[in-house]
């Protein structure tokens, strides 16, 4: 049951009604007050209507990335990492130096050359169910995707992903355990430091090592932005995208007219995928409100959190008719899921990929699935929303 | 028909590249071009759709018809 009794004035993105059905909460809120507002973790706003939130997501000037965590802060962060996680956290002018020396590692281009290896993974994930008749779609498959393709981007073994996995989930999906996401932070930023010193003077191809060879204007980046772009890279790139991944996979187990008109017509995949993108986005991020504003008669004060909802912009009817139903050759589909304006999801390209891919591999091997009888599906929210466990059979 | 990207909408979400690859073409940082003079052959016309109504940022047009 959920504890919220009025959501226009008192929402809780961690109410577990919230995380596991937020839609019709969103439609209320649309048509009565559709820029929420709550005093709790820290008090923040959140905007349910498409035109709202991409133009806060757009308006720079008014809404600050100094921090884009859906949580507050914990104390010590700035300790740990001094300028943040650049860019997603920064403004311009840092905003836009520290993202052009990210960008050229997810082009179209650079993506092409993790497909293969994705591929190979997702072929040996698969491989190792398919013949046993059941798996967990979300655990044993979608989660065990990006995490190894941001891997090897950044150069580390294959054998501390479930490490890395730990440390993602500790600091997103349990935010709100501060000691918890302390301690995660900690490791991660300790494992990430020693990594530098290793490879600092090297000649590696990697993430981590090219950025320690890259310059910026005649000087070497400085080795606080450097680690907050590789924590970025890592925190960013791993629950997102199984998020994303896992959730195309329940609504395929959970609509069969769906999967099968995909597996009949896999032209249809580029749509599939972006309407899949919409209807179950994963990512809200937030803003600081930069000085007092009056946003849509809502009175803002400087310093305020506002939460941008993009999978509640991407439900507006609005925007998208018949917004609730997922329409895999949708053709007018401007969704929102990795953001707009200036802070675009630097790895989009990758995620789509790894999307693809993912969806690919499974439907060659197990085009016929559904839910497990009685599968207990759980979801997780806050910052990133999907499945954490999806059993399914075949 | 011709199509164009405008370079100061486009924020490299390579929505147009992922659903209209033979017509857009997107550089390192992510900003897309229509390829050559923007010109879209009729077998393409429908992709060139697609692209402008995928566009987030509505930076992708149909300038000729």
């Amino acid at each position: 049951m959920t504890n919220v009794r009025d959501w226009s004035s008192d929402y809780d993105i961690f109410d577990l009604d919230y995380v596991v059905d937020p839609y019709p909460i969103w439609d209320d809120l649309r048509s009565s007050c559709p820029i929420a507002h709550t005093e709790r973790l820290g008090g923040s706003w959140l905007p349910t209507r498409y035109q709202d939130v991409t133009a806060i997501a757009r308006d720079v000037e008014h809404f600050s990335s100094r921090n884009v965590g859906v949580v507050p802060p914990a104390e010590g962060d700035d300790v740990l990492l001094p300028v943040g996680v650049p860019p997603i956290s920064a403004d311009p002018p840092v905003h836009t130096w520290t993202r052009r020396l990210l960008l050229p590692w997810f082009s179209p281009r650079r993506v092409e050359e993790y497909e293969r290896t994705t591929r190979a993974l997702c072929q040996r994930l698969v491989g190792g169910f398919a013949d046993a008749g059941h798996a967990d779609a979300a655990a044993d498959y979608a989660q065990q995707i990006p995490v190894r393709v941001i891997g090897v981007m950044l150069g580390v073994p294959d054998h501390l992903s479930d490490t890395f996995t730990g440390w993602v989930r500790d600091l997103l999906e349990f935010a709100t355990d501060t000691p918890r996401r302390n301690k995660a932070r900690a490791e991660m930023v300790n494992y990430f430091s020693g990594e530098m010193e290793a490879r600092r003077n090297g000649s590696g191809d990697d993430l981590i090592s090219v950025l320690l060879r890259s310059e910026v204007d005649g000087d070497p980046v400085p080795d606080g932005h450097i680690l907050g772009t590789v924590a970025l890279t890592l925190i960013a790139g791993v629950d997102t995208t199984w998020s994303a991944i896992g959730s195309a996979l329940w609504h395929l187990a959970t609509h069969d007219d769906d999967r099968r008109r995909l597996v009949a017509e896999p032209e249809l995949l580029p749509t599939a995928i972006e309407e899949l993108l919409r209807a179950y986005s994963p990512v809200t991020m937030a803003r600081i409100v930069a000085s007092d504003t009056e946003f849509e008669g809502c009175p803002m004060r400087e310093g305020d959190r506002v939460l941008l909802n993009f999978p509640g912009a991407n439900r507006d009817p609005a925007m998208f008719p018949d917004a609730d139903r997922v329409v895999i050759d949708r053709q007018e589909n401007r969704h929102v899921a990795f953001g707009a304006g200036i802070h675009r999801c630097a790895g989009s390209n990758l995620a789509r990929m790894e999307l693809r891919v993912a969806l690919q591999e499974w439907l060659a091997r197990i085009p016929e699935f559904r839910l497990a009888p009685g599968a207990q599906v759980t979801w997780a929210g806050g910052q990133v929303r999907g499945p954490r466990t999806v059993p399914v059979v075949f | 028909m011709k199509i164009r990207v405008d370079p100061d909408k486009c924020q490299g979400h390579n929505r147009c590249y992922a659903l209209a690859p033979d017509l857009f073409e997107v550089d390192d940082f992510g900003q897309s071009t229509a390829v050559g003079d923007g010109t879209v052959p009729s077998e393409l016309h429908d992709a060139a759709r697609l692209a402008v109504a995928n566009c987030p940022e509505f930076a992708v047009e149909v300038v000729e018809d």
